[in-house]
């Protein structure tokens, strides 16, 4: 009797992930998942913090693919190795700030150490030739077949036939007739496949699951980066960057103010370590100011935490500003108006 | 449960998805068959998704339940 062959399938959620696992299982191969935590994925926080997010449905559509396919799923905390990757990608970055190319290389490498630590023979992906327009091109998938030193024992099942033959195939472990020769971005095929599957209620493909894919949260990295003059980051900074409205009336300090109880309730836990402020008498939200202030910025920070107050329209709301070390001072402020508030202010 | 049988905690709260179902996995992988761990989290997407990882990776819930804003799930470890 041959020996099982197995295979580690890095899953996204996503359904191109799923089908592709799905292949090789089909296949008679021994699929375990893998999922990487970078910290800038969609799912899971802002769902969390968000209160009007609370009536979405709280599924991890990475442990659902693994669920519907019947394996296990290995998720992975990559957080502090992957700062390098999207301070100094390689091969740059796509549209915003997203190091696709970069991210793929370093996502297929770590799943080629864990099937080396854990016997398994080769790697899956959901990838298919011009599918992505940075990390999935046919100029592109041999660099991450080369660069991540998985070479080939990278098997991409769902474009597989596109590509030159893996090790799975020569060696006979998979069926090379058996696998597809999907290319491009049209999603039909893959949608057929997945019928064919009987996979329903897949998460639907549209805009990526990562946030470095979106304009205004790359923005509001590059502002980060410009105001520190460095370039590193930590998680709170990441999940900072997913909340509230971000308004930087001066280079030396930025304020963050809660768009609603969500927030504001998560914004709380920040308390000491930013300069936090709130009104007093009238609902509104928690502001935090990161960065240096003096007396006059704070008058400032109070005055744009009592625009998006319930009280901005009235003479004077009072704000509470609080020091990390917990001192507090009350500022009695005119709230600005919406045009005295900058647009160039907003990150 | 049994003499040699442990019970663990895990303080998960200000954490959120997936980072308490990480914290959960790499603890379980630590212990032994039959050990249980009990996580508290404030992110109640672990209702979820801890019991979603479990049923994956063949481990069993004997029990979630919700005080204030915290969620609490117990997690029996099992031969997988």
């Amino acid at each position: 009797m041959s020996q099982q062959r197995k295979a580690v399938a890095l899953i996204s959620g996503g359904l191109d992930s799923l089908l592709a696992a799905k292949v090789m299982l089909e296949q008679g191969i021994h699929v375990e998942g893998i999922n990487f935590f970078t910290g800038f994925c969609v799912e899971g926080h802002t769902h969390a913090i968000r209160k009007q997010d609370k009536d979405k449905p709280k599924r991890n559509n990475a442990l659902w693919s693994a669920e519907q396919l019947g394996i296990k799923l290995h998720i992975i905390d990559v957080v502090d190795e992957y700062k390098d990757v999207l301070i100094n990608p390689k091969h740059g970055y796509g549209k915003n700030m997203n190091p696709c190319l970069d991210c793929k290389v370093f996502m297929v490498n770590k799943a080629k150490q864990w099937a080396e630590e854990n016997d398994f023979d080769f790697i899956i992906t959901g990838e298919v030739v011009g599918q992505r327009p940075m990390s999935q091109r046919k100029e592109t998938m041999p660099i991450v077949s080369r660069e991540s030193g998985a070479d080939d024992r990278l098997l991409r099942p769902l474009c597989a036939k596109n590509l030159p033959p893996t090790l799975p195939e020569t060696e006979g472990w998979v069926k090379r007739d058996e696998m597809y020769g999907f290319s491009g971005r049209n999603r039909k095929p893959q949608m057929a496949l997945a019928a064919e599957f009987g996979f329903e209620d897949y998460a639907k493909p549209a805009g990526g699951c990562c946030f470095l894919t979106d304009e205004s949260y790359s923005a509001k990295i590059v502002d980060l980066w410009d105001a520190r003059g460095t370039r590193e980051y930590e998680m709170d900074d990441i999940m900072l960057l997913k909340v509230g409205r971000h308004i930087r009336p001066a280079p030396h300090y930025k304020l963050i103010v809660g768009r609603e109880d969500g927030e504001n309730k998560f914004m709380q836990g920040y308390k000491n370590s930013f300069i936090s402020l709130k009104t007093i008498g009238v609902p509104g939200p928690l502001t935090l100011l990161d960065g240096v202030a003096t007396d006059d910025d704070l008058k400032v920070a109070a005055q744009i935490t009592a625009r998006f107050s319930q009280g901005k329209n009235a003479e004077n709301v009072t704000i509470e500003a609080r020091r990390t070390n917990g001192d507090t001072t009350t500022l009695d402020v005119k709230p600005m108006t919406a045009e005295e508030i900058k647009p160039e202010w907003y990150v | 449960m049994e003499i040699n049988q442990l019970h663990y905690e895990l303080d998960a709260r200000r954490m959120f998805c997936p980072m308490p179902v990480i914290r959960t996995q790499d603890k379980v992988n630590t212990l032994q068959v039959g050990d249980t761990l009990e996580v508290v989290a404030t992110d109640p997407g672990v209702l979820s998704d801890i019991p979603a990882w479990c049923r994956i990776n063949g481990h069993k819930i004997l029990n979630t339940r919700e005080v204030d804003d915290e969620v609490f799930v117990l997690v029996e470890v099992c031969d997988t």
